[in-house]
């Protein structure tokens, strides 16, 4: 047994630890030891805690977390790089899961005493470290379906969705009301469990209403979900290291939903109440579908020429390349450019992909060095120089519109202005509109290209062509 | 079309239009190309060099003149020459129209077009073919050159083991094209350089090339005239300006100056008695010379000693930099012919739309075309109106400060209300909870975008901290919260391990 002050002392350590875990992903040369850092910081809390506070069955402890520990290698040496969005979202789905039930638990050990407003403040902070956790279960669970393709991608829209949601906010309030008022008297386990399967139901239905391209929003959001379940929980036991750890956590994956919001121009409020996104393709929605012109369909072959024959290239990937699994194809063409004295850059959309970065981490899986990948910002301006665009699988974060009509879904979101570059080629199955349902007028420019066909086929076929 | 590069026959004129390299592109235009027998040699142009990029060398100029349907040249054409001309040709060449109203009348009557290239309207577009500034350039750069070869010392400040030399100063009025020139050049051999121009707007430009610009405290007088030319200044304003000149002479070993004032005489700026003034050994280079010089004492084509100062006089600086201000006049031709030859067939096309071929044709068919209409640019725009919109930008910020102070007013009260009633276990963990968001909100920022997907990675993975929760647990007499708490560790477990292992294999592939 260690004493009390050592275990705090461990805390602080594994805090700080945590601190630097983070502050290391400021660049791709310091994460790994942020990562590291990180490790550090758990190993240093589990240790103090096992031999701190347990007093008692080691065995199923310990075969608690081997059996688990275990089953998390194994996922994450199994995952491929384009099902992370799945894989995030399961485990975020575990720790609210882990949420409910350490408050379960709290809530019945008789051995937690508190009285007076202390009892109120402690309840509150059970019912909340429940709700939050339950939330997040359901709603990782769902989007997890939902990203696996389990789940149609196509947002529910029930009627009077929004009035639905009220309801279950004001019963969990008063069912809230209920648990303070008769944990008083030594009860209250019916409210918590009604609670608990509304936060459930309100979990599946917000991220059902929730359509495909608002994806990454919903998964960055879940993590900040994750979070505050943590520091609730943490509230509830008055541990400081909970506390801490879940507000990173949560502050971490707000900024992060705030960052994907900004980078569709939508606001947090919309994207939570759901109903924009179709899922599939479907027709043109825009009045003036008629009028958009003809489309310049273009071969592998020619397409080979045309990127042998430029200074500049500039290769937008978007979710499509990740459904084809054709970054390893994308990279074998880089090569295959930069050899031959071709600049070949990457621009990447924030909300490419159906995670915060998900791009990048597929083109680091195919060893893109990731100092010729570059963010929205960095190159947007660039583009009048460019010689060669390759759009490959990405629709919306291309869309003039956005720029160009002020009444478009989509109006006033950055894109990448790729129509500035001399030429620009798309790889596109067909001409189906993107997650936003808005036709696209890049396709009709005079500069523009359209490769169709499986992004991986015709990246082949370009390859072979060079 | 055929295009025919005459020898220049003017006295001491070393130029040629076209050299091989230009002829080259001119072909790529369709043109044909023909160049009068020994035209290049004095720029270094060898007869041979043109045969072998494909121009036909044509022994006599009026064989030339006859055959070729567009004839450039340097110079203004001598009467000899024009009257070779007739209406089925086309002349591209320096006219001067303001100076030379006979050879305009006689260039009319005539009825060929003739292109002045000193006619250029001063736009952005149109500074590929702008013959003048490169001439400019050429002569700024030659001034000093010339400058140097009169001044009996180092331009550079040296220490040397025979003792200290000081640096040369130079004093540049005008900082035009060649001005600059004349200061880059003077800067780069080592001279303290400075710089007088009445217009204000290109003091930024001196400074951004290492020199000091003299600045008059002078009520609101910009000198800037129509085309990022100078203008004619007040009396006032002048004699303040002398009497800075007159300062100045005192002071420096050199004194380049560079003042005109389109079509009319060059401002008289240095005088007799400034010269007086001036150390023995100074030099005075006058690039105003065509037009009755800026200083009084200065004699054109000519270097005169007077109280021991070197004035220069040369106006024929470009042609003693033949080869180089050749090249870069070729190119400026080239540029124009492109812009006459839209379809690159070898025709030329005087589109009188098109403002850079409006302004530079002087003469067609007959007709005199000159002055064009003004151009209505000036190299930095005037004094913006600047205080209409700001009262807009008041009402503003006003509307969107209410949101904020609401919030915080809002946020405040709770946190009152909230410390009103909890105890102080409470506050105090609640101080951690909300620095600890702060200290995430800090570093999350810093994370680069590239690694969104680590990063959610490894807060998932460090989030299963909650595990503590169920330890705390574990040891509960109670069998049913032990088992909780059992099932807690192995669903946490999962995720830490799976967390960082994911975590470092994404951040494994991140490489440059």
């Amino acid at each position: 047994m260690i004493s009390s002050g050592i275990v705090t002392v461990s805390y602080i350590a594994a805090t700080v630890l945590f601190i630097l875990a983070l502050g290391g992903l400021s660049n791709q040369e310091t994460a790994r030891r942020g990562n590291w850092y990180g490790i550090a910081g758990m190993t240093i809390a589990l240790l103090a805690t096992i031999f701190g506070v347990v007093t008692r069955n080691y065995e199923l402890l310990l075969g608690a977390l081997v059996i688990g520990g275990s089953i998390g290698i194994l996922l994450a040496r199994r995952v491929q790089m384009t099902q992370m969005p799945e894989l995030v979202a399961i485990l975020h789905s575990l720790v609210g899961l882990a949420a409910v039930a350490v408050g379960f638990a709290n809530f019945m050990d008789p051995t937690v005493h508190h009285t007076g407003v202390e009892k109120t403040i402690h309840d509150i902070e059970t019912y909340l470290g429940i709700l939050i956790g339950a939330v997040t279960f359901s709603g990782s669970v769902i989007a997890f379906g939902k990203l696996s393709g389990r789940i149609g991608g196509k947002p529910l829209t029930l009627p009077g969705r929004h009035l639905f949601n009220l309801g279950l906010l004001i019963a969990s309030i008063w069912f809230g009301y209920q648990f303070v008022q008769q944990s008083a008297g030594g009860a209250g386990l019916d409210p918590l469990i009604f609670m608990t399967v509304i936060a459930l139901v309100f979990g599946i239905h917000m991220v059902m209403a929730i359509g495909g391209a608002d994806m990454p929003v919903v998964v960055s959001m879940l993590n900040s979900y994750s979070g505050w379940a943590a520091s609730a929980t943490g509230f509830m036991l008055e541990n400081d290291l909970l506390i801490v750890t879940g507000a990173l956590v949560g502050s971490s994956g707000a900024i992060l939903s705030y960052i994907m919001c900004r980078a569709m121009n939508r606001k947090f409020l919309s994207v939570i109440a759901g109903g924009f996104g179709t899922g599939g393709g479907s027709a043109a929605t825009s009045g003036d579908g008629e009028e958009q012109g003809e489309v310049v369909p273009i071969e592998a072959e020619e397409t080979a020429a045309m990127l042998a024959g430029a200074k500049e290239v500039m290769i937008i990937p978007g979710y499509g390349m990740a459904v084809a699994q054709a970054q390893h194809t994308v990279f074998e063409i880089t090569k295959a450019l930069r050899t031959k004295g071709v600049n070949v850059r990457f621009g990447i959309h924030p909300v490419a992909g159906r995670m915060p970065g998900h791009m990048n981490v597929l083109l680091a899986e195919a060893k893109v060095p990731y100092d010729i990948v570059f963010e929205m910002d960095e190159i947007n301006d660039d583009f009048p120089d460019v010689d060669v665009s390759v759009v490959i699988g990405a629709n919306d974060i291309v869309n003039p519109s956005a720029l160009e009509v002020p009444d478009s879904p989509i109006a006033g979101m950055p894109v990448l202005e790729c129509w500035k570059g001399d030429t620009t080629i798309v790889l596109k199955r067909s001409m189906a509109t993107g997650y936003a349902g808005v036709q696209n007028p890049l396709f009709f420019k005079d500069n523009t290209r359209m490769l169709f066909g499986d992004a991986k086929e015709t990246l082949d076929a370009v390859l072979k062509a060079l | 079309m055929r295009i025919g590069v005459p020898r220049e026959i003017h006295a001491g004129e070393r130029r040629v239009a076209t050299t091989p390299d230009v002829a080259t592109q001119l072909m790529k235009l369709g043109f044909d190309v023909s160049i009068e027998k020994g035209a290049g040699v004095e720029s270094s142009y060898s007869d041979a060099a043109y045969t072998e990029v494909g121009c036909d060398v044509v022994a006599t100029s009026e064989e030339l003149w006859a055959s070729a349907d567009i004839i450039l040249k340097v110079r203004a054409p001598e009467t000899v020459e024009a009257v070779l001309l007739d209406d089925s040709k086309t002349l591209i060449s320096f006219i001067w129209p303001a100076q030379n109203p006979e050879l305009l009348k006689q260039l009319t009557g005539s009825g060929a077009t003739v292109m002045a290239m000193d006619s250029v309207p001063r736009i952005s577009r149109a500074q590929k073919m702008d013959a003048l500034s490169s001439m400019a350039n050429i002569g700024g750069y030659r001034a000093v050159v010339e400058a140097a070869q009169h001044f009996g010392r180092f331009f550079t400040g040296q220490i040397t083991a025979a003792g200290k030399v000081p640096p040369a100063k130079v004093l540049v009025i005008g900082a035009g094209v060649a001005g600059l020139a004349a200061i880059g050049a003077a800067k780069s051999m080592g001279a303290i350089v400075r710089s007088f121009d009445t217009r204000p707007e290109v003091k930024e430009q001196v400074e951004s090339m290492d020199a000091e610009f003299l600045m008059l405290e002078f009520e609101d007088e910009d000198g800037s005239g129509e085309g990022g030319y100078a203008k004619t200044m007040s009396a006032e304003f002048i004699e303040a300006e002398m009497a800075l000149f007159a300062e100045q002479a005192k002071e420096v070993d050199i004194i380049i100056t560079t003042a005109l004032i389109p079509g009319k005489p060059a401002p008289r700026l240095i005088t007799a008695r400034m010269v007086e003034s001036m150390k023995d050994g100074s030099v005075i280079v006058d690039l105003a010379a065509e037009q009755g010089g800026n200083c009084e004492l200065t004699e054109k084509d000519q270097v005169v000693v007077r109280n021991g100062v070197s004035i220069i006089g040369y106006t024929d600086l470009p042609s003693r930099l033949a080869a180089q201000a050749s090249q870069l006049y070729g190119t400026n031709l080239r540029h124009l012919l492109t812009e006459l030859s839209p379809e690159k067939n070898g025709e030329i096309d005087v589109n009188f739309d098109d403002e850079v071929i409006r302004g530079v044709t002087v003469c067609k068919g007959g007709e005199t075309t000159w002055p064009p209409p003004a151009p209505k640019l000036s190299a930095a725009p005037a004094k913006a109106p600047e205080p209409a919109p700001a009262p807009a930008e008041v009402t503003e910020t006003k509307k969107s400060a209410a949101g904020p102070v609401i919030a915080t007013l809002a946020a405040g009260l709770a946190l009152l209300g909230l410390g009103a009633v909890a105890p102080e276990s409470f506050m105090a963990h609640f101080t951690v909870f909300v620095l600890a968001c702060f200290v995430g909100y800090m570093v999350i920022w810093n994370v680069t975008p590239a690694l969104h997907t680590p990063l959610m990675s490894v807060t998932n993975a460090i989030s299963s901290i909650i595990i503590i929760g169920a330890l705390l647990q574990i040891s509960s007499t109670s069998n049913i919260i032990m088992w909780i708490a059992a099932f807690t560790v192995l669903l946490t477990s999962i995720n830490i391990a799976g967390g960082f292992a994911v975590t470092r294999r994404m951040l494994e592939m991140f490489r440059k």
